[in-house]
C-alpha cells in the first residue's frame, strides 16, 4: 500500500510538475522545493490533488514542508491523516 | 535615433559593398524611416538609416564626413549635452556646418581621439572611420540604451544595430547559441558579448571597440561602482541629498527634451514616469502629451492612477487598451523585433504603445525606466532584505510572514504557511555570502523552465550553469559593497541592458521608429545615486525612499506614496483565443521536434495545461512564453538544421 502511495504521488509530480518527464531522477527523499520542482502555486495544486485523490481534509496548519516537501514526507503525511481518520471513525 | 551598419575588411569585394550596405540598411528601415545613406571606401563601408530628431535637414544626414573628408561617422542615438560640448569646441576654434549633435561627435573625435566618449552624456551607439590611420572605432553608451552588434567572417568585421542586418551578410548564419539560451532561461538575458545568435556578438554597455589591422580590442570606458561598505556618504542630511537629487533629475529631464520635434512621455501611473512627466510638463512648449497602456484585467491595470496623474498635470493623455488577444496577435512580430527568446509577454504592450505614439506623429518619448534599478525600487531588493532577516533566526515562525507583505499581488503566496514561505525563499539554504544571494530565488524560479529542455540540448549544455558564469565575472570590488548595492549592481549591469532596455525598450519602440529617452539613466544621476547611503534608498521596506522625498510637491501624494506595482502583462492566458493558432502549431510535436530544443511530450502537456486555463504560477508561465518565443525565434531566423544545438560556443 505504502509503495502504491509513493508511486501515485510520484506519478502526480511527474505529470504535473515535470510534464511527463519520467527520466528525471526523482528520488523519494529529495526536497521538491530545493529541486525547483514546486513553487507556491504548485504546493496548492499538490494540496488539491491530495484532498481529491486520497480523500483527505488538509488544514492550513498541515501545509508545511515537513508534510509536503518530498514524496517520502507526503506519503508519511497521508498515512498519518488516514490513521487519524480511522481513529476518529473508530 | 537611427540604425547603423557597416563593415571593415577585404572579404567584401569592391563592387559588392554598396549592395551589401543597402541590404543591411533595408533590414533596419524601421529604425530610421527619414533617410538612408552610405559611405564606401577601400575595404570600409558605413551605412545609416535616419530618424531625424535634431537638425532634421539634409545637411545633417549620415554617414557624415569631417571637414577634412578623412573621418566619417555613422551614429545611432542622441548626445544630450551636445550644446555644451559644441561651445567647448567653439572655444577651441572649431567651426560648425550644421546644428546637429552628429557633427559635434565627429569634431570631438578629431579633437580628443577615442577618449572623447567619456565627455558624452547620452544614449548612443556609433562607428567612426578614421581614414588617416585606417581605424574603426565603435562605442556604446554607459547604460546600454542603444544596441550595437557585430560579427566576424573571413577576417572582415561587420557591425549593425540589430542582428537582422548582420544576417544579410552572406556568411553570417542564424545558428542558436545553446549557452545563450541557458542564460536567458536562468538570468532572463544573455551575458554580453554573447547573444542568442552563435555568430553575432554584442558590444557591452560603456565599451569602446577599436578595429584595425584585422583584429579588434575592446575596453570599458566607464563602470558602475559603489562605495565600500561603511564608506557611504551619510555626512549630509537627507533633505540636502533629496534636493540635490531633484536638481539633477530636473537637469537630466531638461536636456532630454532637446529635439527639433515634439517629445511625449510615458505615464504608467507609478512614481517614476509620473515624476518624469511632471518635470517635462513644466518645460514642454505647447503642453505635454502622455501615453499609457491599460488592461482589462484589474490585476495589471493602473488606469486610475494614470488618469489622476494626467489630470494633475493637465497633459493630453492617450491610453491604449491591451487585451490578451492583442498580445497573442502581436507576439510573433515582437519576437522578430527582439531577436531573442523571452520569458514574459511584457514587451508586447510597449510595442503596441509605441505603435500608438507613432500614429500620433510622435518620434520621441520620455520614460521613467531606470529608477527602480538606481533607487532600489524592485520587490527583489526588499525580498533580499527579508531573506537575510529570516536567515538570522531560521526557526522564527513570524519573520517569513513579511514575504506576504511585499507580494500582495501573488495570491498563491498569500496562502502559504511561514514554513513554506521560508522554504520558497531559500531561508537556510542560500549562503549569506553568496554574491548572487539577492537574485537566487529569481534565478531558481526561472531556471525551472529549463526542465523542458530536450535531452539533446541538456547533453550539449553538459551541466553548464549560467549563474556560475555570472558570479565569475563580477568585479573584484563587488564583495566590499553593501549587500543592497551588490543587488543593485546585478540588476543595473545585467538585467537592465540585457532585457529592460532592449527587449522591453529600444527594440519595442524602434519597431515603430520611436526614440525613448531615460532621465533616470543620466550617468550623473546614476553616479550620484550610487553614493547615496543604502538606507536612504531602501528605508525599512519602503522602496525609493529618497526619490519619494525628492518628488515631494511635484506629484500628488496618492502617487508619491503608492507602493511599487510591478509592470506585468498576462502571459500564457493571452494565448487562449483564435489569435493563438500559431501557438498551437509551434507547440505541436512536429514543430518541437524540428527545432530539437525542447521535450515534445512535456511541451505538449504544458500547452494543454495552458489551453485549459490552468497555468497560474510564474514558472509555468515563464516556460510557456519561453518555449513559444524560442520556437518563434527559430522559425523567424534559423533554418531547422541551424536551430538544433550542435556544440557549445566558446
Amino acid at each position: 500500500m505504502s509503495d502504491t502511495v509513493h508511486q501515485q504521488v510520484r506519478d502526480f509530480i511527474v505529470e504535473n510538475f515535470l510534464f511527463g518527464d519520467d527520466k528525471y531522477p526523482l528520488e523519494h527523499s529529495v526536497s521538491l522545493i530545493e529541486s525547483d520542482l514546486v513553487d507556491s502555486t504548485g504546493i496548492l495544486e499538490l494540496v488539491s490533488y491530495l484532498e481529491e485523490h486520497f480523500g483527505l481534509t488538509i488544514a492550513d496548519a498541515d501545509i508545511v514542508p515537513a508534510n509536503l516537501d518530498s514524496i517520502d514526507n507526503i506519503a508519511a503525511f497521508i498515512a498519518r491523516k488516514r490513521d487519524e481518520g480511522r481513529r476518529l471513525a473508530g | 535615433m537611427c540604425g547603423i551598419a557597416g563593415y571593415f575588411g577585404d572579404a567584401v569585394a569592391p563592387g559588392d559593398g554598396a549592395a551589401l550596405l543597402w541590404r543591411m540598411c533595408q533590414a533596419l528601415a524601421h529604425r530610421g524611416p527619414d533617410g538612408q545613406g552610405a559611405h564606401i571606401g577601400r575595404d570600409i563601408g558605413l551605412g545609416h538609416r535616419r530618424l531625424a530628431v535634431i537638425d532634421p535637414g539634409q545637411q545633417a544626414s549620415q554617414p557624415m564626413a569631417s571637414h577634412s573628408g578623412e573621418v566619417f561617422i555613422t551614429y545611432n542615438g542622441e548626445v544630450f549635452n551636445f550644446v555644451e560640448l559644441r561651445e567647448t569646441l567653439r572655444a577651441r576654434g572649431r567651426r560648425f556646418r550644421t546644428a546637429s549633435d552628429t557633427e559635434v561627435m565627429l569634431q570631438l573625435y578629431e579633437e580628443f581621439g577615442p577618449d572623447f566618449v567619456t565627455m558624452l552624456n547620452g544614449d548612443f551607439a556609433f562607428a567612426i572611420w578614421d581614414g588617416r590611420c585606417r581605424r574603426l572605432m565603435l562605442a556604446r553608451d554607459r547604460m546600454g540604451v542603444r544596441p550595437l552588434l557585430y560579427a566576424w567572417r573571413d577576417g572582415t568585421f561587420y557591425f549593425a544595430s540589430e542582428a537582422k542586418a548582420l544576417l544579410e551578410v552572406p556568411a553570417v548564419t542564424a545558428e542558436i547559441d545553446p549557452l545563450a539560451l541557458d542564460q536567458i532561461f536562468t538570468l532572463w538575458s544573455p551575458i554580453a558579448p554573447r547573444t542568442i545568435f552563435k555568430d553575432v556578438f554584442e558590444l557591452p554597455p560603456a565599451h569602446v571597440m577599436i578595429v584595425d589591422d584585422g583584429c579588434a580590442r575592446s575596453y570599458a570606458y566607464w563602470s558602475l561602482t559603489f562605495p565600500d561598505r561603511g564608506e557611504q556618504a551619510a555626512d549630509r542630511p537627507e533633505s540636502a541629498i533629496a534636493e540635490e537629487l531633484r536638481a539633477l533629475l530636473e537637469d537630466a529631464t531638461r536636456i532630454r527634451l532637446r529635439a527639433d520635434v515634439e517629445v511625449g512621455s510615458f505615464l504608467s501611473g507609478g512614481l517614476d514616469s509620473s515624476l518624469v512627466s511632471a518635470l517635462a510638463a513644466r518645460e514642454a512648449r505647447g503642453g505635454l502629451r502622455t501615453f499609457a497602456v491599460t488592461f482589462d484585467d484589474p490585476d495589471f491595470d493602473e488606469s486610475g492612477f494614470q488618469e489622476t496623474m494626467a489630470a494633475a498635470l493637465g497633459t493630453r493623455h492617450h491610453a491604449v487598451a491591451c487585451r490578451g488577444e492583442d498580445i497573442a496577435a502581436a507576439f510573433p512580430k515582437v519576437v522578430r523585433q527582439m531577436e531573442r527568446p523571452v520569458l514574459r509577454t511584457a514587451p508586447v504592450p510597449l510595442y503596441l504603445l509605441a505603435q500608438e505614439l507613432r500614429s500620433q506623429n510622435l518620434k520621441v518619448v520620455l520614460s521613467g525606466e531606470g529608477a527602480d534599478e538606481v533607487f532600489a525600487g524592485y520587490d527583489l531588493f526588499k525580498e533580499a532584505r527579508i531573506r537575510r532577516f529570516c536567515a538570522r533566526q531560521p526557526a522564527s515562525g513570524l519573520r517569513p510572514n513579511l514575504f506576504r507583505r511585499i507580494y500582495p499581488y501573488l495570491r498563491s503566496l498569500q496562502q502559504q504557511s511561514p514554513e513554506f514561505l521560508a522554504a520558497f525563499f531559500g531561508i537556510g539554504a542560500d549562503a549569506a555570502d553568496d554574491p548572487l544571494y539577492s537574485h537566487r530565488p529569481r534565478f531558481r524560479a526561472t531556471a525551472g523552465a529549463k526542465n523542458f529542455f530536450s535531452q539533446e540540448l541538456r547533453s550539449t549544455l553538459a551541466g553548464y550553469d549560467a549563474a556560475d558564469e555570472l558570479a565569475g565575472i563580477l568585479p573584484a570590488e563587488f564583495g566590499r559593497w553593501h549587500v543592497l548595492h551588490q543587488a543593485q549592481y546585478l540588476e543595473t549591469r545585467f538585467l537592465l541592458p540585457g532585457y529592460i532596455l532592449s527587449s522591453q525598450g529600444d527594440r519595442m519602440v524602434m519597431a515603430h521608429s520611436v526614440e525613448s529617452r531615460f532621465p533616470f539613466l543620466d550617468h550623473r544621476l546614476v553616479e550620484f545615486a550610487a553614493r547615496i547611503p543604502p538606507g536612504m534608498k531602501l528605508k525599512g521596506l519602503r522602496e525609493k525612499h529618497i526619490l519619494r522625498a525628492a518628488a515631494e510637491g511635484l506629484v500628488p501624494a496618492e502617487i508619491a506614496e503608492r507602493p511599487k506595482q510591478p509592470y506585468r502583462a498576462p502571459d500564457s492566458a493571452s494565448f487562449g483565443g483564435a489569435e493563438a493558432a500559431c501557438a498551437e502549431q509551434l507547440f505541436s510535436a512536429d514543430a518541437i521536434a524540428e527545432t530539437g530544443l525542447f521535450n515534445p511530450r512535456a511541451a505538449a502537456k504544458l500547452y494543454e495545461k495552458s489551453r485549459r486555463g490552468l497555468i497560474a504560477g510564474f514558472r509555468d508561465n515563464a516556460a510557456f512564453v519561453g518555449i513559444l518565443s524560442t520556437q518563434l525565434w527559430a522559425r523567424e531566423f534559423a533554418t531547422p538544421s541551424r536551430a538544433a544545438p550542435t556544440a557549445l560556443a566558446g
